[in-house]
């Protein structure tokens, strides 16, 4: 009895069994196959119909993509060297790349600068959309308006400079008068810059854009990618602080005020953003003064600003309704006055649930800004219907431009709607 | 000794106007009155002045004039002689037509979207989900045109159709798909009980509308029986009955015949034409919308907590009426408030017509007629008089639905 481990009792397992490997219909992607695509006899159904329909959607565009000629320089000459085999004709697009993406007026010379300007707007964006990075570089993001501007317009460098001296002498005013009273500081700021802008117009000197460093580039030469970039960089960051002034002015309890928000934002709400640019090119020219002249870029900009600027203050108003009434009546015991309590307590969370919402209605009014090919601009899409399809050359190659465009403003929206999602993880820490 | 005195009698000082809360938002509305007045003067002064140095003035009597300009996709009856107020209705019929089938088209596919997007099986949800993003992140002009060009570039022309062999053929003799437009069956009556066809289309509807009255009838009865005695009766072939007799009975007294579209020397003749334009617009309004919808639904479904699924199943329903009886209901509160503004979006985005050439309000009143009288204000204006106005209806319609399937609390 004592050594009961020697093998005196045959049936006893003495070590454990190694482990066999599962069944095979139960391991690896056989075992995936199973579950997700062929689980049941529907779904096995489905799984095969997709397949068919993936292999002909492949099947039709894969040969047209990667038989694709890059070098000729017109469709007669790509049909020749395709001679009658299945391809695509990128050669629009490498011949035709400078127009596409800065139109077709914008001097040669002067591309640089508007790809410097995107480049310093990657640098810019960057400590607005990612809170990790150090606030001084928020700096660069204050000036860059000023240096964009000069840029990609070009003419004197006085321009932008004394535009911005008059936000400078704006916050420096505000900043001065602001702590005493908000109203005062406000309209003091407003003076201050009027002041600043008007004494900067005496002394720009005649004829400063003609043989300034950067050649002058009127708007009207704008095009392409780089005008739909414009446009909604510009719409959108223009439309924010006015958004959270129709907001503000929605929940005011100041009929009046209430009133007039209410009206505008419905209004702009019920109409299509292409009327608005009707009225941008047909009619706002009226209701400036008569020797007046606007040109185009800027009317477009102040319908496109105002019309994202009723869908933002809506937005900001979920932000404002979302926020418990606990935070007013905390501001109120405080003794924070209505300038203090919103810029202290209540707008710092407003805003920050409502940053999906805004880059929502950004990435919307992003697409949108090919409307205004409508209106006659060349924007990309309105590049690819005029210009382009109308040449000699190139009369006829429609899928090569539109999956052309279609492909830049996919990867522009997708971008920033990937960025939201995150965005939206990140700050949802903050609640739990 | 002292006493307690009155409190000072307040007088107003001019300092009150800004410094007392009571008075101050008094004085912020006259402030903002007065900037509001002077921007409106300033406006309509400068308006006037333009106007009158362009030698224009502010009229709608050019609405009365004849158009002269034709229209091919049109409701009701036009002509180049008719006037820009016939023009204009014409637009807002059109648009009406491309919103409202846009709407339905939308609808469906954002759900059936929407719904396999969730699917069990991995491929399909992949397929909705790249079907989403793709159709959402570019814009709704492109897709248009993508789908304008297809059907005017890539479609055969009618003389493909012709010859012993022919390079095209109809989609089952009964369609043609051709670079100007698509041709379906017309259906007729050839003994028609009126004598205006309109009047046996009317007749057909309300022998629906009364089928469904009798058949909800029968239903609501079959739900007493079943609350009385626990046993639902089966329905199903009363219903069929209900449904399909007396309509199949209709048209075949009213003689039903299907005119085909033939090819009859360079067009195809009869039938009903969709033109190239309406086609481009309404397909991609609807998946571009579609991809929208697709995200509502699934975030209705995902938003009912998994618990009234189990709840359900616990109860001993089968999937199907779990899906039907418990979440689809409650989703639908959910779902229901974002498609309102997608119909919305759907019936602004119609506007986006004019770049195919498709005759919308915005093509005929803002633009031919705009371009031919000069009228800029007065056609502007009126159309945003018309954006407006059906926003409003839309919404006024779909919050009354709303409110029907809220959640009633007690």
């Amino acid at each position: 009895m004592s050594d009961k481990t020697t093998n005196s009792i045959a049936f006893v397992a003495e070590g454990t069994i190694p482990e066999s490997p599962p069944p095979a219909r139960e391991t690896g992607v056989y075992k995936w196959a199973r579950e997700n695509l062929f689980s049941n006899i529907p779904n096995s159904i489905l799984t095969l119909v997709a397949l068919a329909l993936i292999y002909s959607v492949l099947s039709n565009t894969l040969p047209w993509l990667l038989n694709g000629i890059w070098t000729t320089s017109s469709l007669a000459e790509c049909r020749e060297v395709l001679d009658g085999k299945v391809g695509a004709c990128f050669s629009v697009l490498s011949e035709r790349w400078n127009q596409l993406l800065y139109g077709f007026k914008y001097p040669t010379e002067a591309y640089w600068r508007p790809n410097l300007a995107l480049v310093l707007l990657l640098i810019a964006l960057a400590p607005v959309l990612f809170f990790d990075l150090p606030r001084q570089l928020l700096g660069f993001t204050v000036v860059y308006p000023f240096i964009a501007f000069w840029l990609i317009w070009g003419g004197s460098i006085l321009v932008p400079v004394i535009a911005f001296l008059g936000f400078v002498a704006a916050a420096v005013v505000f900043q001065r008068f602001g702590k005493g009273s908000f109203a005062a500081g406000f309209f003091g700021a407003l003076v201050a810059a009027l002041v600043v802008w008007k004494v900067g117009g005496f002394l720009i000197p005649e004829g400063a854009s003609e043989n300034a460093m950067l050649s002058s580039v009127p708007s009207r030469d704008l095009g392409g990618f780089m005008l739909n970039m414009m446009l909604g960089v510009t719409c959108v960051s223009l439309s924010v602080p006015l958004g959270i002034a129709l907001a503000l002015g929605r929940q005011s309890s100041m009929p009046l005020i209430k009133w007039i928000c209410v009206i505008f934002i419905e209004f702009v709400r019920g109409v299509p953003l292409i009327t608005l640019l009707f009225v941008a090119s047909v009619m706002l020219s009226y209701f400036f003064p008569p020797d007046a002249t606007v040109d185009l870029f800027l009317r477009v900009v102040i319908m496109i600003t105002l019309f994202s600027a009723a869908y933002i203050a809506e937005v900001i108003r979920g932000g404002l309704a979302a926020l418990p009434t606990g935070q007013y009546e905390a501001a109120d015991s405080l003794g924070l006055d209505y300038p203090q309590a919103m810029r202290l307590i209540i707008l710092p969370q407003a805003l920050k649930i409502s940053i999906p919402g805004i880059v929502n209605v950004a990435v919307g009014l992003f697409k949108d800004t090919t409307l205004v090919s409508v209106i006659s601009m060349f924007d990309l899409v309105g590049m690819i219907r005029g210009p382009i399809l109308a040449s000699t050359e190139w009369n006829g190659v429609y899928w090569e431009l539109l999956g052309f465009a279609a492909f830049l403003f996919f990867i522009v929206c997708y971008g920033i709607s990937q960025y939201s999602q995150w965005l939206e993880r990140r700050l949802a820490t903050g609640h739990r | 000794m002292s006493t307690l005195t009155d409190p000072p009698k307040e007088q107003f000082q001019l300092s009150m106007l800004i410094n007392d809360t009571r008075y101050r938002s008094l004085t912020f509305q006259a402030i903002a009155a007065l900037v509001l007045a002077l921007a409106i003067w300033y406006l309509g002064n400068n308006l006037i002045q333009n106007l009158r140095a362009a030698g224009l003035n502010i009229s709608y009597s050019f609405l009365g004039d004849p158009s002269g300009y034709d229209i091919n996709q049109r409701l009701v009856e036009y002509d180049s002689q008719s006037s820009h107020a016939r023009a204009a209705i014409v637009g807002i019929l059109n648009t009406v037509l491309v919103a409202f089938l846009a709407c339905i088209t939308a609808t469906i596919f954002g759900v059936i979207a929407g719904v396999l997007r969730l699917s069990n099986n991995w491929l399909i949800s992949k397929i909705m989900a790249v079907y989403v993003e793709v159709f959402r992140n570019i814009p709704v002009l492109i897709w248009i045109i993508i789908i304008f060009t297809i059907m005017t570039a890539v479609m055969p022309g009618p003389r493909e159709f012709r010859g012993a062999e022919p390079t095209a053929s109809m989609v089952l003799d009964l369609f043609a798909f051709t670079n100007r437009g698509v041709y379906i069956p017309m259906p007729w009556f050839e003994t028609g009980l009126f004598a205006s066809a309109g009047m046996n289309w009317v007749l057909v509807l309300a022998v629906l509308a009364g089928s469904f009255f009798v058949m909800r009838k029968v239903e609501q009865n079959a739900t007493k029986k079943q609350e009385e005695t626990g046993i639902r009766p089966n329905t199903l072939f009363i219903g069929l009955a209900v449904w399909i007799l007396p309509i199949v009975l209709l048209l075949f007294v009213m003689g039903l015949t299907w005119e085909v579209p033939e090819l009859k020397g360079f067009n195809f003749k009869g039938g009903i034409k969709i033109g190239g334009p309406l086609i481009a617009l309404w397909f991609a309004l609807s998946i571009y919308t579609g991809a929208f919808i697709a995200e509502n639904v699934r975030a209705g479904i995902q938003a009912i907590s998994k618990g009234q699924t189990e709840a359900a199943a616990a109860l001993g329903l089968r999937p199907g009426r779990i899906m039907n009886l418990v979440v689809l209901p409650q989703a639908l509160r959910v779902i229901i408030p974002p498609l309102i503004s997608n119909f919305l979006n759907i019936t602004k985005n119609s506007s986006l017509a004019i770049a195919v050439g498709y005759a919308d309000i915005t093509a005929t009143l803002g633009g031919i007629t705009l371009n031919q009288t000069g009228r800029a204000i007065e056609c502007v204006l009126l159309l945003m008089l018309f954006y407006l106005t059906a926003s409003l209806l839309i919404s006024m319609a779909m919050n009354v639905y709303n409110a029907s399937v809220k959640l009633k609390e007690r």
